[in-house]
């Protein structure tokens, strides 16, 4: 993918992402320091921050420590740790993101070391290990969105809310990253916003998406050109004619 | 994952023993069945659930491979032993798959071959190639496998657009150097932490072409084994932090020697440069350390540059202590030993920890031609009546690889993880492998394996024995119990007593009189046993205030101070290090460490075993055996023995286990030493203070004895605990 690009294109790209996370006078050390970079998940070691670290606080809800109650009933004795994606969910579905804190309460949940939870946690890239905002907006920037224009829709955002990728606004209500496929192709361009997708995007679909929940209502999730799913924009091309009935082609005798 | 353990189980054939929960594996081994397997046209038979490399190795053929170990778990994740086997559409994974009947396998084929081209020129891609600056070259499995099986040249250009993965370094501590962008993510390592030393901190983070092998907060490896994973990493990943770059592999000699800083007898490699010690690498012994040895055996040799007695010394008359010639203080010494009158109760001799058998059965020899049998071991040892005449009384009968087989261990007033590493690691296995279930009586401890904690009272033994305490029933029912007995009690003043209830405790057994071997001690010093068997006295040491003449051999945790000595007893040190001892003395004998002597140590479970001299002694040190045997002619009883071969003789008349080297002798009169513990059965309740241990943190363990509290390494690892302990 970048690797194909010419060289000084990555580079620039590089830099421009190295930006993001570190503070300037780290560039030239982490030009080589490859995706980890440029990847939605950041940086795969910690590092304690005044919101992130082993003393934010964080506590299950009562609500929230039945469900995980519920969850683990769906595994065996023995196999309690697979309930570790589920719990960080929860974790994450609560605070909004995934501060260390959580990790270890999960971890203590389940008598896992930390270490495991660690690293289920920055495997997965849809578990949050940095503050996100309130709205954190997802696009996808992989081939079939891409072919259909997604970066229009990148740069929309980007001018909208005046934020760079991986950032967030400074009243904390919006956050923009790029992600891989997230498996709507056959309605590219898209984003993910929360658990709600927003489909067949153009840029002034994105622009009242943002205006709508800027303004605390919920816009309108899935296709935005009036489809209702994945079928045909102009209408149906096969299947046109209602289901021939009983006996269809069957020979007469029978 | 699920079946990654299942092979794990099935195909290690150590692990035999855990097959027998699953009747269908059951039935495999019921009918043992040779599998018939070709490799390269050569038939071997292995039995039923071997890896195609195990069989390879079986005929012969060694398969490259970097995530394979044998005492870890199988990753599969390196993908460097491929090879083709006939019928399989692609080359499998020899380390993780089984034998089938009639497999035919070609390690050497273009397939096999092409493949670990394949894997070498994929790791290389992202490997440095800084082996130059890297301490790992010369002895790097990365680098003998792209000679033996890499291709010739590289195919990769993009690093002069792209750059090479960089990987920042962690900070493990003061023990491990990471240069994290060699790694090849082999996960050695962590399945290391987490298997052997049960200590999970280590783990992969980050997926794809972004992991990493870390502990993503960073934090140290607290681990009192962590430095073998130096060893474990096949490329310069994880270095020796203490020692890095002071040597090329290629420069070292190599002696093969024992360690002495615990009671283990770990087996070791000591790698010298000319006549300096360079680092100390564990050597293979089955029976004793398998193939790991502690941070303190590995790193605390550097306390041997620091704080050494390098010349004979003598205190003046303003009471300073003078450097003087051997003639002097021989003459002193001696001096002083023919002008007692009464030396039966006037001269009294000491052994300390790394005093090792020649030098103690020259002086008892010595001392007793004086009319003397004041020796006393640095360490009093309270077990009863049958005291140190009968051997299985005092040393871990059992031996140190049986514990693995045993099915319930009860550790009495001992942190094995401390104050025996090795044999802690020996425990973990059986706890991993064999299920075996561990009670503590002693302080909270933190074992790195689960374990059933009975208190720290010593009376809970008679509840045991009457059957009103849970555990005693669940004792009754063990098949293979072990009762290991440590210092927290062998110490203590009611010792006795205690361990007359640990006997009584024993009989509830079924296996109680046979072969099985119950009741353990385990003792935390090198020279302990040695001392024991040669017939030091392990009682408190007496009265002082009549003593003219303290000799002192390698003693400096006994806890003697001038006052308790008459002002004209003359305080006699031999040793090598300016420790305690040497502080109260008023001549210094300067003797040889373990890595300067050819000595004799027995460990705690009775084997005796020699050091090599790697190095010699610094400056006018010399062999101890020989200081004592150069202060008889001086003293006019001159010792029957000219040479260290002749010694040996005595020592064997003395006790054959003595000599009999590297080997476990099973030891005899049991049922006697039984009797006699019974029949003399003290009469005196145990007091009511709570069984302790000697040591039960990782703080504590790393400074034990005169080498280690000088060594600068092992002040670094108490301050970094402290501090870790701290965040």
């Amino acid at each position: 993918m970048t690797y194909r690009l010419s060289s000084l294109t990555y580079t620039l790209k590089l830099l421009r992402s190295s930006y993001r996370v570190f503070p300037p006078h780290n560039t030239a050390q982490l030009i080589n320091t490859s995706s980890a970079l440029r990847s939605h998940g950041g940086l795969v070691v910690h590092r304690d921050t005044n919101e992130n670290n082993p003393d934010t606080p964080f506590e299950f809800t009562p609500q929230n420590l039945r469900r995980i109650d519920t969850i683990l009933k769906n595994y065996p004795d023995g196999h309690k740790s697979a309930a570790i994606i589920p719990i960080l969910d929860i974790a994450q579905r609560q605070h909004g993101w995934l501060p260390l804190s959580a990790m270890h309460k999960s971890a203590d949940l389940l008598g896992l070391a930390k270490m495991r939870v660690y690293e289920v946690a920055t495997f997965y890239t849809m578990f949050f290990r940095k503050p996100v905002g309130k709205y954190h907006i997802q696009v996808c920037t992989t081939t079939p969105c891409m072919l259909r224009d997604s970066d229009s829709i990148v740069e929309c955002i980007k001018k909208k809310l005046n934020i760079k990728m991986g950032e967030t606004t400074k009243d904390g209500m919006f956050s923009l990253a790029e992600v891989e496929c997230l498996a709507a192709c056959v309605n590219a361009p898209m984003v993910q916003i929360g658990d709600n997708y927003y489909e067949d995007l153009t840029v002034a679909d994105m622009e009242e998406i943002i205006d709508t929940l800027a303004k605390g209502e919920a816009p309108k999730a899935g296709p935005r050109n009036g489809r209702f799913a994945a079928e045909p924009v102009s209408g149906l091309t096969t299947l046109t004619e209602p289901p021939k009935g009983p006996g269809f082609q069957v020979r007469s005798d029978l | 994952m699920l079946a990654r353990a299942l092979l794990r189980r099935v195909f290690l054939p150590r692990y035999n023993r855990s097959l027998s929960q699953s009747p269908r594996l059951l039935q495999v081994q019921e009918a043992p069945k040779l599998l018939s397997v070709w490799i390269d046209d050569k038939m071997v038979q292995v039995e039923p659930g071997t890896t195609v490399l195990q069989a390879c190795a079986v005929a012969g053929v060694e398969i490259p491979r970097y995530c394979y170990h044998e005492r870890l778990s199988v990753a599969g994740n390196c993908r460097m032993c491929l090879v083709e086997v006939e019928k399989s559409a692609k080359p499998i994974a020899s380390c993780a798959m089984p034998v089938m009947e009639g497999m035919k396998v070609h390690p050497h084929s273009d397939i096999s071959k092409r493949a670990r081209e394949g894997v070498m020129e994929f790791l290389l891609v992202n490997h440095p190639l800084d082996c130059p600056i890297c301490d790992q070259g010369g002895e790097c499995d990365l680098q003998d496998q792209s000679m033996a099986f890499g291709s010739d040249r590289s195919r990769f250009v993009d690093n002069a657009f792209g750059g090479k993965r960089a990987v920042e370094d962690k900070e493990v501590g003061p023990l491990i150097k990471t240069i994290m962008t060699r790694c090849i993510h082999c996960t050695r390592c962590i399945r290391f932490a987490g298997e052997i030393a049960g200590v999970q901190d280590l783990g992969t983070t980050g997926r794809g072409g972004d992991m990493q092998v870390g502990t993503y907060v960073e934090k140290m490896f607290k681990s009192e084994l962590s430095g073998n994973v130096i060893d474990l990493c096949p490329v310069g990943a994880l270095t020796a932090k203490p020692y890095a770059f002071t040597y090329r592999s290629w420069e070292l000699r190599r002696t093969e020697s024992i360690d002495v800083l615990d009671g283990v007898g770990s087996n070791i490699v000591v790698n010298t440069r000319g006549e300096h010690v360079m680092r100390i690498l564990p050597r293979l012994n089955e029976s004793v350390n398998e193939e790991w040895i502690s941070d303190k055996t590995r790193f605390a040799f550097d306390g041997l540059f620091a704080q050494r007695l390098t010349v004979p010394l003598a205190r003046d008359a303003t009471g300073q202590l003078r450097s003087c010639s051997w003639e002097d203080v021989l003459s002193r010494v001696s001096g002083k030993l023919v002008s007692i009158q009464n030396p039966a109760n006037e001269v009294v001799g000491v052994a300390g920890a790394l005093a090792d058998c020649e030098s103690m059965v020259c002086l008892k020899d010595l001392f007793n031609k004086l009319g003397s049998e004041s020796l006393y071991s640095e360490t009093p040892v309270h077990i009863g009546s049958c005291g140190n005449d009968l051997r299985s009384g005092y040393i871990l009968r059992a031996g140190i690889s049986a514990l693995e087989e045993a099915d319930l261990i009860l550790l009495v007033g001992t942190n094995p993880r401390y104050e025996a590493t090795l044999i802690n690691a020996r425990i973990r296995k059986g706890y991993i492998h064999n299920e075996c279930e561990i009670a503590v009586i002693g302080p909270y401890m933190d074992l790195s394996y689960q374990h059933e904690h009975l208190g720290d009272d010593p009376a809970v033994f008679s509840g045991m024995i009457r059957g009103t305490h849970p555990f005693g029933k669940k004792f009754s029912r063990a098949a293979k119990p072990v009762i290991i007995v440590g210092e927290g009690v062998l110490a203590r003043d009611d010792g006795a007593y205690i361990n007359n209830q640990i006997y009584m405790l024993s009989r509830l057994s079924p296996v109680h009189g046979s072969d099985w071997k119950i009741v353990n001690y385990l003792h935390t010093t090198a020279s302990q046993v040695g001392s024991m068997d040669i017939g030091y006295n392990t009682a408190d040491l007496p009265d002082l205030s009549s003593t003219r003449l303290l000799y002192l051999l390698s003693a400096d945790s006994v806890d003697v101070t001038r006052d308790q000595l008459p002002t004209d007893c003359l305080v006699v040190y031999q040793g090598h290090h300016g420790d305690k001892g040497a502080h109260i003395a008023d001549v210094i004998l300067p003797g040889a460490a373990y890595t300067e002597k050819e000595a004799t140590y027995v460990n705690t479970e009775g084997r005796a075993q020699v050091t090599q001299a790697a190095v010699k002694p610094p400056g006018e040190a010399r062999d101890d055996w020989s200081i004592i045997r150069a202060l008889s002619e001086y003293a006019g009883h001159t010792l029957a023995y000219d040479n260290i071969d002749e010694l040996r003789e005595r020592m064997a008349e003395i006790s054959p286990t003595l000599v009999n080297i590297d080997t476990k002798q099973d030891s005899c009169f049991h049922s006697l030493c039984v009797e006699l513990l019974y029949r003399t059965s003290p009469k005196h309740k145990p007091y009511q203070t709570p069984i302790s241990v000697k040591l039960n943190s990782l703080a504590d363990f790393y400074m034990t004895d005169p080498i280690s509290r000088a060594s600068k390494t092992m002040a670094q690892c108490v301050q970094a605990v402290k501090q870790a302990d701290k965040n």
